[in-house]
């Protein structure tokens, strides 16, 4: 794969698009060379928990035939993997858990479907933090992830494998979740792109939930332009899943382009505090110049109960979870103890042995919170904290176009570096506030932190996607930050 | 709100989880300090305001009446642990 | 001491909707186990719920028909436990914001007495599936119980009554009344031995005068009108007798035996349940406006007690005879099909109530299935009103009617001959030959006081009657035979 590309070591969906449009290469390459770096790659960085040789070829085949019926569309014959949380048709769904070592799945995702629908070809199922639940992808069953920046740190999580994968030039793009900075998070850890969409943009139908009101899939790949390719094809209202937003989707790629003449950045002052990594602070504080220079104005605003949003998440997203992960019983399908007593017995023993630890901490202190005498002063409290995090937004959003700031406080940590689950949770403090409040926000690749990436992230009021692909698209047509490849990406080639 | 033995044992009865003692120790410890975490909501006045319990201000939508699924009773059930004449097997329930 | 009993009703009714409150799944009773369970309905990893409008609409007349406020917005939480026939580990109801607010029903006692009773709330809520302990046994011989999800979902209305009830039959009464209410609007089909209707009983005692409630027991699932009088008796009476022996009534769910006639506590000692409801994030609120509870309430059917008040009031019909018909609706709409066919709404109700309830008590049909149709029957009632027939020989047109010997009254009048003879001459003939057949009772007849031959001349009628077979018009037959008699003098 070295002609029909700018970048062969990771090559972007939208120029193996533009390869397989002109014919310099087919589907069934493409999907064979990702196979190739994927047998490389894996023993080293773990990515994947499932590769699905077999099907990926079919469907590449499948590809094929279709652009040369002239039945193609952009997408068509493009090479991507799943996050191991999207239910697949007739693949195993693990979500990192043992529980669901057996599981494969009935159907495919809503997100799934339309972009087999596109012609996209799934290469198989990344590895995750079990159940979406982690920073760092350390708690997936199937082992952790390795960032291919430097194999001995995190990827980040939980879409640590989405990101992994992607950013070693395993596959141009994958689709990730985002609960709490799961798809940004790594996104920046891993030096590429992801985009967390508002709440509702696209359908969680087929998504195996985590917090519901917070769960929200998206795209991970290189550039915002990608991103931009790949939200057009996934987004819009499901008649399956009553939370997705009816709201028109915009052509997101149309407006890449568009000028930032004008455009007024807020920098939260909340986001620049103690314990944030000098590089990563210079890196937002260049990608700032970088916007002025395009045309930008830049002011300092507030969101003063930001600050609250750890809290309020660490007892939101486990209360969801405690009662979405009730399914999971050992009755219908999943991990089944051996020869149970009795129904509680049977209950009881096939959860303790199919859940990891991270997930029962969160089930344990979600069930707490929600219990009788404790849910008021919890669970009532912390959504109406919620509301007021959410109106910082929004009061914000009435002054400037978008905000800007650090993904995460540090670039990605060393493997087995956070013992303590308390002080991973304080890891997410820059992300977390955006899920509470719905709000889009996207990671872009910023600099580096030693020979660690850091991401910039800006943030948009509700459905202003297009905005927010725009500002980093022209940022990533200014900088190139974002075609730095690790030394990991050339040796698997 | 200090998290007590009892509370971690409670809980991990009504999520159905069978944890052993040291493990509830372990739990005692690792919730306590997310409580710890969690009670700074406390400080915070929320006189008058609304839980938001979505993040968008939207309403339920309606499905027409219809009956669009068909039954794949086979194929779900390749999924289960224990079948047998269609019926999903637990052990003995005595009401 | 004199006791009262303190009565709630929690009634589970199945709406009569096609497919599921949260997923496109069939709801059709008798399927085999598991067909109708759709991966929304076994709660599979990813799926969400999607509801349906029909539910909604069903509960909002419900709430109309019972005058309560209906709910702008309703919000749907999750109660959370585990029980092996709930497949997500919780079941999704509305428990802080119920769709429908506080209403209430006019129950009807058995001495013709009404009394109101008031309804606390309706919610939504989806049924739970099946657990059928037949002889299912895993591989090391353990016993197992098997599940069957295809009721998982079904759409359940649940009607919640305040503690206004104080004796069992008012609490059947107000049975009676919701299913009343409940089949009029067409919201259930209201088939107790399926489980369209299931019913949990809330029963206290308390001194007579006191004013707080006791401690109360909770029957589950008395699924028909007896066993929920049959309940509520035994657990009044075991609670009396308890506190009389110096004991306390203990707060726990009872289970109904209806082969013993006894109650039994179901969970002893297992520490109180704690549900954790909370707001169901995959559900957002339900908002309702205006315009669209005024449609439904513009398409509401008029209900038994508006149409028992306007049989009694309007039509004139005895509070026994309204109280019955409008009790239920197909019984209602047959009534008052046969009245305007006949235009006599007192001829109609003892029909109806008559020959026409007594034949299907005989062949154990519902007036749904009666071979008589309404018209059929309007039409004959019609003929004994302009004479066309007898009472008597009507009768029998009836029962040739419903043998389906013909399409219509007037078709087996003419078959059978059974046309009254009004005719003068005619009955004069008949008349002087019964006159000169019977010369020892004529004789008595003239020699009798005159206050004693009123009833002497019924031996005459008889006679030129059974000359008719019945054709002859009685009232006729009896003034010519008292002339003719009197004449004789």
């Amino acid at each position: 794969m070295s002609d029909h590309t700018a970048d062969p070591f990771a090559p972007t969906v939208t120029s193996l698009a533009a390869a397989l449009k002109r014919g310099d290469v087919s589907s069934r390459e493409l999907a064979t060379d990702c196979l190739k770096r994927i047998e490389r790659a894996e023993p080293a960085l773990n990515s994947f928990i499932s590769v699905t040789a077999e099907q990926a070829l079919a469907a590449a085949d499948a590809a094929d035939r279709a652009r040369a019926d002239g039945r193609a569309g952009f997408l068509t014959g493009v090479p991507l993997a799943f996050k191991d949380i999207f239910c697949t048709r007739d693949v195993k769904t693990s979500c990192g858990s043992k529980m669901l070592d057996n599981f494969i799945a009935p159907y495919s995702a809503t997100a799934v479907q339309k972009l087999d629908a596109a012609g996209c070809v799934s290469l198989g199922k990344t590895n995750m933090d079990e159940f979406a639940m982690g920073s760092s992808n350390e708690s997936s069953y199937y082992g952790a992830v390795k960032n291919p920046w430097d194999l001995t740190a995190v990827p980040g999580g939980s879409s640590g494998g989405s990101a992994a994968a992607v950013a070693a030039g395993l596959v141009p793009a994958t689709l990730g979740t985002d609960t709490g900075g799961s798809i940004r998070q790594p996104a920046a850890f891993c030096g590429i792109t992801g985009l967390k969409p508002t709440y509702g943009r696209i359908s969680r139908y087929g998504i195996i939930a985590y917090a519901s009101s917070l769960d929200q899939a998206g795209p991970m790949a290189r550039t915002a332009e990608d991103c931009a390719h790949l939200l057009g094809a996934i987004a819009g209202h499901d008649p399956r899943d009553s939370t997705s937003a009816p709201h028109a989707v915009p052509d997101y790629a149309a407006e890449l382009d568009a000028p930032l003449t004008g455009l007024k950045i807020g920098l939260p002052r909340e986001y620049f505090g103690d314990g944030l990594d000098p590089a990563a602070a210079h890196a937002v504080n260049e990608a700032v110049k970088v916007y002025e220079s395009l045309g930008a104005t830049v002011r300092d605003v507030s969101l003063p109960h930001t600050r609250y949003a750890t809290s309020a998440y660490y007892v939101i997203a486990p209360a969801e979870a405690s009662s979405n992960l009730a399914r999971f019983d050992g009755v219908r399908f999943g991990h089944r103890c051996d020869s149970p007593e009795d129904l509680i017995d049977l209950y009881k023993r096939s959860r303790a042995e199919g859940f990891g630890e991270e997930v029962k901490r969160r089930i344990l202190i979600g069930t707490h919170t929600l219990s009788e005498g404790f849910f008021d002063a919890y669970y009532i409290k912390a959504q109406k904290v919620r509301r007021l995090i959410r109106q910082d937004f929004l009061d914000a959003f009435d002054q400037v176009d978008v905000l800007m700031g650090p993904t995460s406080p540090t670039p990605a940590f060393d493997l087995g570096a956070q013992k303590d689950p308390v002080s991973m949770y304080l890891q997410d403090i820059y992300t977390i506030a955006v899920n509470l409040a719905g709000i889009p926000g996207i990671s872009v690749p910023a600099g580096f932190s030693g020979a660690r990436p850091v991401g910039l992230q800006i943030l948009g009021a509700h459905f202003s996607e297009a905005r927010l692909l725009n500002v980093a698209h022209r940022f990533q047509q200014a900088t190139d930050w974002h075609r730095q490849r690790p030394a990991f990406a050339k040796e698997i080639v | 709100m200090a998290l007590q033995h009892t509370h971690v044992r409670r809980a991990a009865h009504l999520a159905r989880l069978d944890i052993s003692d040291a493990q509830a120790e372990r739990f005692v410890d690792d919730l306590s300090r997310m409580l710890d975490m969690v009670d700074q909501l406390q400080s915070i006045d929320t006189e008058g305001v609304a839980p938001l319990l979505h993040p968008l201000d939207a309403t339920q939508r309606l499905r027409a009446d219809d009956v669009t699924e068909s039954d794949q009773r086979e194929r779900f059930q390749r999924l289960a642990p224990a079948t047998e004449n269609g019926l999903y097997l637990v052990p003995r329930v005595v009401e | 001491m004199q006791w009262e009993t303190v009565i709630g009703l929690e009634v589970h009714v199945q709406l009569a909707t096609r497919s599921k409150i949260f997923s496109g799944a069939s709801t059709a009773f008798g399927a085999e186990p598991n067909r109708q369970a759709s991966a929304v309905d076994l709660g599979l990893p990813g799926t969400l719920p999607v509801l349906n409008e029909q539910a909604v609409a069903m509960a909002v007349q419900f709430g109309l028909g019972i005058n309560a406020e209906i709910a702008e917005t309703s919000v749907f939480d999750r109660k959370n436990y585990f029980y092996a026939d709930l497949p997500k580990g919780y079941q999704t109801s509305q428990m802080y914001h119920p769709i429908v607010g506080s209403g209430e029903v006019e129950i009807t006692l058995d001495n013709d007495v009404t009394r109101r009773i008031g309804i606390h709330h309706a919610h939504l809520e989806e049924d739970a599936g099946k657990s059928l302990h037949e002889s299912f046994s895993d591989e090391t011989g353990r016993e197992m119980t098997g599940i069957d999800l295809n009721r998982a979902g079904t759409p359940l209305l649940e009607i919640v009554s305040e503690p206004d009830m104080r004796s069992a039959k008012e609490a059947s009464a107000y049975l009676r009344a919701i299913h009343a209410i409940v089949t009029y609007l067409g919201i259930s089909d209201g088939n107790m031995a399926e489980g369209s209707m299931r019913c949990d009983v809330n029963v206290s005692v308390r001194p007579k005068g006191q004013a707080t409630f006791g401690t109360r027991a909770e029957i589950k699932n008395v699924n028909s009108f007896r066993f929920v009088e049959q309940a509520i008796a035994f657990e009044a009476e075991r609670q009396i007798e308890l506190i009389e022996d110096g004991g306390e009534v203990v707060q726990e769910t009872r289970l109904f035996d209806p082969d013993r006639h006894e109650t039994r506590s179901m969970r002893t000692k297992e520490e109180a349940n704690d549900y954790r409801y909370f707001p169901c994030p995959d559900l957002l609120p339900v908002v309702l406006d205006q315009a669209y509870i005024d449609r439904l309430r513009d398409t509401l059917p008029e209900l038994p007690a508006a149409k028992r008040a306007r049989f009694e009031g309007e039509l004139g019909l005895s509070a026994y005879d309204a109280g019955v018909i409008a009790s239920s609706r197909a019984m209602a709409d047959y009534f008052e099909e046969a009245m305007h066919v006949c235009g006599d709404a007192k001829q109609a109700a003892n029909w109806v109530q008559g020959e026409l309830s007594a034949a299907l008590k005989r062949e154990h049909l519902d007036v749904a299935q009666s071979p008589v149709t309404a018209r059929q029957l309007g039409e004959l009632i019609a003929r004994v009103k302009d004479a066309t027939v007898s009472g008597k020989a009507a009768k029998q047109v009836f029962q040739a009617l419903w043998d389906g010997q013909g399409q219509s009254a007037d078709d087996i009048i003419d078959a059978k001959g059974l046309k009254q003879v009004t005719d003068t001459g005619a009955i004069d003939k008949m008349i002087d030959e019964v006159i000169a057949s019977s010369p020892k009772q004529v004789a008595q007849y003239v020699e009798a006081e005159p206050d004693k031959r009123g009833k002497m001349i019924g031996y005459f009628v008889g006679q030129v009657m059974k000359a008719s077979r019945g054709t002859a018009n009685p009232q006729q037959v009896n003034q010519r035979l008292t002339e003719k008699l009197d004449a004789r003098r």
